[in-house]
């Protein structure tokens, strides 16, 4: 079988793929954090705008402030010009960078055929999919 | 302070912070929490919070550049990382439950234990002996280019090395700094991981177990828009100058001056989480 022959990880065919599949996720991540930053930068300019006169304070915590903590306010926020949604959305894109990296890195295991490492990036990214959607609330 | 005046003031800042922690390798984290909490009066949880997400962003940009060297195992990370994102939602939930003073005194402490580990010269343990098993099974020993050409190396003491990562993974959760340093010392000092593979493995683990906390903080509310933003922005520029300085500058001495400066940091941490002021 075709698929045996790739799993065998001492091989220099092997070596060669994870350091492709590297170059890609390093590239993936770079290209996540910049569109990332361009919209936390956008979403800055517009929440200094709008706030620029207002005075700041952050010594109290009041977790109810941050009124932008679930995906449908982000959005609905964002899509009306807000700042600080548009801040936030930049922000989960950032979260979102190593999340994907996760995704892909598992599809490329799977492509090499190694079913073992397949199901341990497959833990992790359950680990992070209950951190994101729910869990330890 | 009016958001124009706070804005400028927080990015200069977090330049500074990015800058420092990329000098010294710690990170930025471990200088922009101290800086926000002491210098800005901002509350422990929202500084953890931005440190945070600028920790994602610095790993992530980083990582494209440390890929080029060809040094890091995705195999160790991978593996390890079921350890450190467990570990960070571990921290997440602590961090929500614990006061911000005593918050504040782990994080003095983590302070002076990193910078002590950063100026502090250690010998890589060198592996010997024969194949570890489980190493063998998970596939975790591979090689590495030297100037004389590719070196193989083993791994060993896995189950050590798993939980020292599942205490660097909850640090990060608690604290919302990368940990790189608790990283890079269970894989080069416990599991005999060459101390460049260690390096840049770790930066690629960051990014990701701090991933698994940002969902708990952003639900819990660490996370202020108007806050991270100057924080991740200016962080992200001075550790990309950081790097670029790195290359040219002999760092030996400014490590030693940075390593001060960050414990420093760290007693101010301890000294004000004991007194009560944040």
């Amino acid at each position: 079988m075709a698929e045996s022959n790739v799993s065998r990880t001492d091989g220099f065919l092997s070596k060669w793929n994870d350091e492709r599949v590297e170059r890609i996720l390093g590239t993936l991540l770079q290209t996540g954090v910049i569109i990332s930053g361009i919209v936390v930068l956008i979403g800055g300019v517009l929440y200094a705008v709008r706030y620029g006169r207002v005075p700041v304070n952050y010594q109290n915590f009041d977790p109810e402030r941050a009124s932008l903590r679930s995906l449908k306010e982000v959005g609905g926020g964002a899509l009306r010009g807000d700042g600080r949604a548009i801040i936030q959305c930049g922000l989960l894109l950032l979260i979102a960078t190593p999340v994907s990296r996760v995704l892909f890195s598992m599809i490329a295991f799977a492509l090499e055929g190694d079913r073992l490492y397949v199901v341990l990036t497959m833990i992790v990214f359950v680990i992070l999919l209950y951190s994101l959607i729910g869990g330890v609330s | 302070m009016t958001t124009l005046v706070f804005l400028p003031l927080v990015l200069a800042g977090s330049i500074v912070a990015g800058l420092l922690g990329a000098l010294t390798g710690l990170g930025g984290g471990v200088v922009i929490v101290p800086l926000l909490v002491v210098a800005f009066h901002v509350n422990v949880h929202y500084a953890i919070g931005a440190s945070l997400i600028s920790v994602i962003a610095t790993s992530s940009g980083a990582a494209a550049a440390y890929v080029r060297e060809g040094f890091s195992n995705i195999r160790i990370g991978m593996f390890l990382e079921i350890a450190t994102t467990l570990g960070a939602l571990f921290g997440a939930y602590l961090t929500t439950r614990l006061s911000t003073g005593i918050i504040a005194i782990v994080f003095g402490s983590v302070l002076i234990i990193s910078a002590a580990l950063s100026v502090l010269r250690r010998h890589s343990v060198k592996s010997s002996g024969r194949p570890n098993d489980l190493a063998v099974r998970l596939k975790l020993n591979s090689s590495y280019p030297t100037a004389q050409g590719p070196e193989e190396y083993q791994v060993h003491h896995i189950p050590a090395g798993f939980g020292m990562m599942f205490g660097a993974g909850t640090l990060s959760g608690l604290l919302g700094i990368g940990s790189g340093a608790f990283k890079v010392l269970a894989m080069d000092q416990v599991m005999g991981v060459p101390f460049k593979v260690s390096t840049t493995t770790s930066n690629f683990m960051i990014g990701v177990t701090a991933a698994a906390s940002a969902g708990i903080y952003l639900r819990r509310g660490f996370i202020a828009p108007g806050l991270a933003m100057p924080v991740v922005l200016g962080v992200l520029a001075g550790s990309a100058i950081g790097t670029r300085l790195l290359v040219r500058a002999k760092t030996s001495w400014l490590r030693a001056i940075f390593a001060l400066v960050i414990a420093a940091l760290g007693m101010e941490m301890i000294y004000g989480g004991i007194a009560g002021s944040f």
